[in-house]
Order: C-alpha cells, then sequence, then structure tokens
C-alpha cells in the first residue's frame, strides 16, 4: 500500500467518513460541469428535493455541443440549443457560475479551470468527464464521474470512493528533439495497455516529466484514463507556481506564499512508498502514431503495423479487430499512409503551445490538395491569444480553417465529423470505432505537430523531417 | 420492461446475451451522438447502435433469441473511455440488470453500482464457456445469486466475484450513496473549515 506519496496526502485531507461497506466519502474541492453529463443530474436532484449544496465549488461551461463555425444563439441544432438552455437554467436557478460562449473564459472545461487558476495544488477535483484526469498536472487529484455522481456532488460536495493504488511512471532524462508530451503518453500506454492503469493512479515523475511545461503535463495526464488509470499526476513545484500566478483564481498578496508553502509540502516525500514502478527512457521515445481502434495500439513513426505473432496473445484479438476496421494490414509501414482530414483541438492538445507547435509546422507551408484541415482552439482565451501573435493568420494562409473554441470533432457531437470511411489524423485522445462520429470513420492519433505534418503532406509524416532544430 | 433496480439487490434472474470482445468502449455502447438528450429515457433503443449497424442485424441485440436478456456476458476492460453514465443507463433501459465479464472499466463500473447494477467478474476460461453455453442454449434461464457469488442455469453453476465494498451496497441497498453521504452534512463542514484553499489558505 502506499504511502507518503501526493495521493495519500491530497486522499487524507478529503476524506470525510468511512462508509459502510468499505467506501470512503471524499470531499471534493472543484466541481465543474458541462452540458452533457449534468442535466439528468440537475433533474435527479429536483426529484429528490435536493439543492446544490456549494454552487460556489461549482464552476460550469458549454464545450462538448458547440458548433465551431457560428456560435449565433439559437444554434442551427435544436438539440444542442436544448442542452446549452438547460445549462443555462439549472445554473441561473442554483447560482453557478456559466463561462457561457462569448464571456472571453468559455472553452473546453479541462482548458478553462487551468486557465482561470481554479485547478489548484492538493484539490480534490471531480467532472462529468473522463478527462477530468487533465487537473492531476498541478498535483491535484482529479477523477471523472458519472452523471449519478454528479448529483451526489452537487447535492453532498462529496463522493463515494474507494482508494486507489499508486503506480509511479519514472521518465529518466529528456525528450528528443521534435517529441512532444502527446508522443510520450503515447508511448507509456502502448507499453501498459489500456487496461494496465485500472485500479491505479499514475504518478509521473522524473527528469523528463520535470522539464515539460504546465500543458504539456495536462496532455499528459489527460489520457491516463486511456492508459486504464482514472487519475494521472505530476507534483507540484516551480512550473507549476509560475503558471497559476497572477492567474484569476489564484491566491494573491500574503496568501499567495501561505499557498506555496502549502502545495510544497504536499508533493510526494523521497521517502514515500509506492505500490508499483515503470521505468522510461525518454530519449527513446520517437513521435508516435496510433495504428488501430484503442489509444493502446501505437507505433514509432518509424515502424510497421505489427503482425498477430508480434503481439502477445490477448493483444490478438482486438488486433485482428483492428486490420479489419482501419484497412490497414501487418507489415504496413504507419509514415505514409494518406489521411483525409486534419484536426487540431481538443482537451488534449488545444492549447497555445500545440498551436504555435503545429503552426511552426504549417508556417509557409500548404495543406495538401484534398485534404480537410482545420484547427479548433481549447478556449476562447486560448483563441485570442493565438490571434494575438498571429498563428490564426498562419493556418489561413496555409490552407487550414481556424474555428471557434470547443470539443469539436474530438468526439464529434456538433457537427464537425468524419464522413464515411474517412481517416482522420486527429490531435485529439481516443481513436475508437466511430469516435469522430462517422460509424465507418478512422482516426490516427498523434501530436499536434504531426498533425500538421500530415496535413502538408497528405500523409503520416515524421514531423522532424519539417523542423528545422531550432525551430521546435 | 422489468422496473428498474431499488433496495436491495440479492439476485438477478432471467435469459442472458454475450457480446463477446476486449476493451468495448463506452463509445460503442452509446455512441456519442445520442448523448444530445436533457434525459436518458430514450436511450434503450440506441444502445451498441454504430455495432449494430455494422453487423446490420447480426449483433446479439438485434437478434430474437436474446430479446428480453437481463444478464450481459462481456470479456475483458469492459465500458472503457468515456465516463458517460448514458452507456449503463442504456443498457438498462435496454432490459440489462447484470453485467459479468472477465474486467471492467472502473467509471463504467461506479456508474453501474450507483443504477444498482451488480458487475461481476470469473476468469477469461470461465467467461468464455458462459458465452459459448448462451450462445447454445439462447432463453435459458440463468441466476446471478449475489449472497453466494454464483452464476447458475439449468445445467451449470459458475462462482464469481464482486468486490466486498460495492457487494455490500448491493446487497444493503445502499448503492444510491446520495443519503449517506447528505448524513454526514456536519462533517463535510467540519472539513472545509480545515482546507487551506477553502480558507485564504490561512490554516494548514
Amino acid at each position: 500500500m502506499s504511502s507518503g506519496t501526493l495521493y495519500d496526502k491530497v486522499w487524507d485531507l478529503h476524506r470525510v467518513a468511512e462508509l459502510p461497506g468499505g467506501s470512503t466519502q471524499l470531499f471534493v474541492g472543484l466541481h465543474l460541469i458541462h452540458e452533457v453529463t449534468s442535466p439528468q443530474a440537475f433533474s435527479a436532484l429536483k426529484d429528490k428535493g435536493l439543492t446544490v449544496r456549494c454552487p460556489e465549488r461549482t464552476v460550469a461551461t458549454v464545450d462538448h455541443i458547440v458548433p465551431t463555425t457560428s456560435q449565433q444563439r439559437p444554434f442551427a441544432d435544436p438539440l444542442a440549443e436544448e442542452m446549452l438552455s438547460t445549462l443555462e437554467r439549472n445554473c441561473q436557478e442554483h447560482s453557478i457560475p456559466l463561462n457561457n460562449i462569448g464571456s472571453g473564459r468559455q472553452g473546453i472545461v479541462h482548458v478553462i479551470a487551468p486557465e482561470l487558476g481554479l485547478t489548484q495544488p492538493g484539490m480534490t477535483v471531480a467532472c462529468g468527464d473522463s478527462h477530468t484526469s487533465t487537473h492531476g498536472a498541478f498535483g491535484a487529484i482529479a477523477f471523472g464521474i458519472g452523471t449519478s455522481q454528479v448529483r451526489d456532488v452537487l447535492a453532498s460536495q462529496s463522493l463515494a470512493m474507494n482508494k486507489l493504488k499508486v503506480r509511479r511512471i519514472q521518465v529518466n532524462g529528456l525528450l528528443a528533439e521534435g517529441v512532444s508530451a502527446k508522443d510520450l503518453i503515447l508511448h507509456v500506454i502502448r507499453h501498459l495497455g489500456v487496461k494496465g492503469g485500472v485500479g491505479y493512479a499514475y504518478e509521473f515523475a522524473g527528469s523528463a516529466i520535470e522539464a515539460l511545461s504546465m500543458e504539456e503535463r495536462m496532455t499528459l495526464c489527460n489520457m491516463a484514463i486511456e492508459g486504464g488509470a482514472r487519475c494521472g499526476y505530476v507534483n507540484p513545484d516551480q512550473v507549476t507556481f509560475e503558471y497559476l500566478k497572477g492567474r484569476p483564481h489564484a491566491p494573491e498578496g500574503d496568501a499567495w506564499s501561505r499557498a506555496v508553502a502549502w502545495w510544497s509540502s504536499l508533493a510526494t516525500d523521497p521517502d514515500a512508498t509506492v505500490d508499483d514502478e515503470v521505468v522510461f527512457d525518454a530519449a527513446a521515445i520517437p513521435p508516435t502514431v496510433t495504428w488501430g481502434i484503442t489509444p493502446g495500439q501505437g507505433l514509432g513513426i518509424d515502424e510497421t503495423v505489427p503482425s498477430l505473432d508480434q503481439l502477445d496473445p490477448g493483444e490478438r484479438p482486438i488486433a485482428e479487430e483492428a486490420y479489419r476496421y482501419m484497412d490497414l494490414q501487418p507489415g504496413t509501414a504507419i509514415a505514409g499512409v494518406h489521411v483525409d482530414v486534419c484536426f487540431i483541438g481538443s482537451c488534449t492538445n488545444g492549447r497555445l503551445s500545440d498551436l504555435r507547435a503545429a503552426a511552426d509546422v504549417a508556417r509557409g507551408r500548404q495543406v495538401a490538395e484534398g485534404i480537410k484541415a482545420f484547427v479548433v482552439p481549447g478556449s476562447e482565451q486560448v483563441a485570442k491569444a493565438a490571434e494575438a501573435e498571429g498563428l490564426d493568420a498562419v493556418f489561413r494562409a496555409a490552407g487550414f480553417e481556424w474555428r471557434e473554441p470547443g470539443c469539436s470533432m474530438c468526439l464529434a457531437m456538433n457537427p464537425d465529423r468524419l464522413e464515411g470511411r474517412q481517416i482522420s489524423a486527429s490531435s485529439s485522445n481516443r481513436n475508437f470505432k466511430g469516435r469522430q462520429g462517422s460509424a465507418s470513420g478512422r482516426t490516427l492519433l498523434m501530436s499536434p505537430a504531426m498533425v500538421a505534418a500530415a496535413a502538408v503532406n497528405g500523409r503520416v509524416t515524421d514531423v522532424r523531417t519539417l523542423i528545422s532544430p531550432s525551430a521546435s | 420492461m422489468a422496473l428498474f433496480p431499488t433496495g436491495p439487490v440479492q439476485q438477478v434472474s432471467g435469459t442472458a446475451i454475450a457480446v463477446p470482445g476486449e476493451d468495448i468502449d463506452t463509445d460503442r455502447i452509446i455512441p456519442a451522438r445520442f448523448l444530445k438528450c436533457v434525459s436518458f429515457d430514450a436511450l434503450g433503443d440506441q444502445v451498441f447502435a454504430d455495432d449494430r449497424l455494422e453487423l446490420s442485424g447480426e449483433h446479439p441485440f438485434d437478434q430474437a433469441r436474446y430479446q428480453g436478456a437481463s444478464i450481459l456476458v462481456v470479456n475483458g476492460n469492459f465500458g472503457c473511455g468515456s465516463s458517460r453514465e448514458h452507456a449503463p443507463q442504456a443498457l438498462m433501459r435496454w432490459g440489462i440488470r447484470a453485467v459479468v465479464g472477465v474486467s471492467f472499466a472502473e467509471i463504467f463500473y461506479g456508474n453501474c453500482l450507483a443504477l444498482g447494477i451488480p458487475c461481476a467478474t470469473a476468469t477469461p476460461e470461465q467467461i468464455k464457456a458462459i458465452q459459448a453455453q448462451v450462445d447454445r442454449e439462447p432463453g435459458s434461464s440463468w441466476s446471478l445469486d449475489l449472497a453466494g457469488l454464483q452464476l447458475t442455469s439449468a445445467k451449470s453453476s459458475w462462482p464469481v466475484s464482486i468486490d466486498p465494498g460495492p457487494l455490500d451496497m448491493l446487497r444493503s441497498g445502499r448503492w444510491d450513496a446520495t443519503s449517506q453521504l447528505l448524513d454526514h452534512g456536519p462533517q463535510v463542514a467540519e472539513l472545509m473549515q480545515t482546507l487551506p484553499y477553502i480558507n485564504q489558505f490561512a490554516s494548514k
């Protein structure tokens, strides 16, 4: 059993009571809500005659269903309009702040909470969205929940939870030029599997992790769930504090120094015990692309689609299903696979540094003929900052569409989706069958710079061939 | 259709349906386009929509011999991916009242528990044998007994596992956690006093 880790400390600080049956009632420090997984929770609250216990610890935004072309109300899609107006009504009735379209603070929930300084070290963060693991980048314990649990958090600001084990993912050395946090997490999931993390929180540690920016740490923790780990985290350090300082909800004045002292005290102790540890060498990680239908089916850019005999017996059935679905045969080099649609955005890779990395590749080049390429900033703030430095112009000049913020084609709940058998190069997080809006659509996951490289060449490309060593 | 679960869950009886496959994610159980709703009511018909489309009538959920089934038998890492409770809601509204598999993704498991739907596990070999029997003898009766932790048909009986905590919650009827959580309202208030980030970092 783990002891002395950040996970243990934050868990203990938020323990309200032990419940009959062995689970723990855990206080939720920050509850994030959005339009897709909250309406039924509010209805259930009403049915039970309950109210929202801590509206001041609850924050809402709208992201999944928003169109990224025109965001004029009412939305063209009446179902999308109904979802947003329901959220608006629920927030108003319960005095919950809503970061709505046009507020300057709207965006993907896992982009806006960090950029507003809402997510802080030592908090427990819950949201009806599996990518809540993102917030672990700050040294928070952050996890996705279902709608019944959203109801419970609204009613009681707490949850019935079971404590996880802790696995340290120790990444030594430094990532090579042209290799990003996205490549790192795809590599980790490839090696530990999509169910390897079930029952664990992943603690990301080591020199490669310490060298990552906050936005890169968010990309990393975002996809812990794709490895089966409900939460992932990075211990708070100077990088964390520098990111937070001056943000709207960050502590100020004397409270700031007290906060930094408290946050620092929460980091995993040098003599902490973890339940498991896996070590990776950062320098050995190549740009990584998925070829199949789970995020664990990854390949280094120089590799070929594996044959069954190269795989563990347990991985073979899903590989056979992936060969058929993706129409990719064993032995096919992943570099050179033709793509139809290129999508840059999502809670994984829709932040300013992601757009910069993609723009560096797009600058002065043209999207290949017949390719649809579009960029969806993660939030209104990201869009504004990107426009201020001219990234929108770089993308437009290269033939990318520049869109309004939202989740967009990561899960295609808005009009952005694949058609038929189209295949996408996507900076999002899931390559599941049908994920991007077409029941037969196909997804290749990769970093935003790699998506830009795929867009200009019309096929999967090693981004390192397109960037000068100093330009990345 | 049988009523949704209420109170203690001691036993789930009925016919069974097998959906084989590893890592069946919640996007497959209920594709995202069906999440554009403010109630769960209509989800039962849309369960596995794209998989059913792909198999044009051959998917178990479309086959007449499995209609009315209440026990779903699956393989490993079932329910991975998105946290959408729409997935167990869709299964429940189709008629499923228990799931038996090799392993489950955590959020899906918790979502099922919150609806009073037990997720029981057995070894890969046992699940394979159970799925084969379900396919051979559709319409035969099965029973998942939570007291004895057995999955039983007229011809066979298999040991299954459910973790002690969730098992206790199901058998005692405390799987609907809201009232228990609300009982500790004063303790929540006390704990809030101790958390530095709620109190301008004044206390430690």
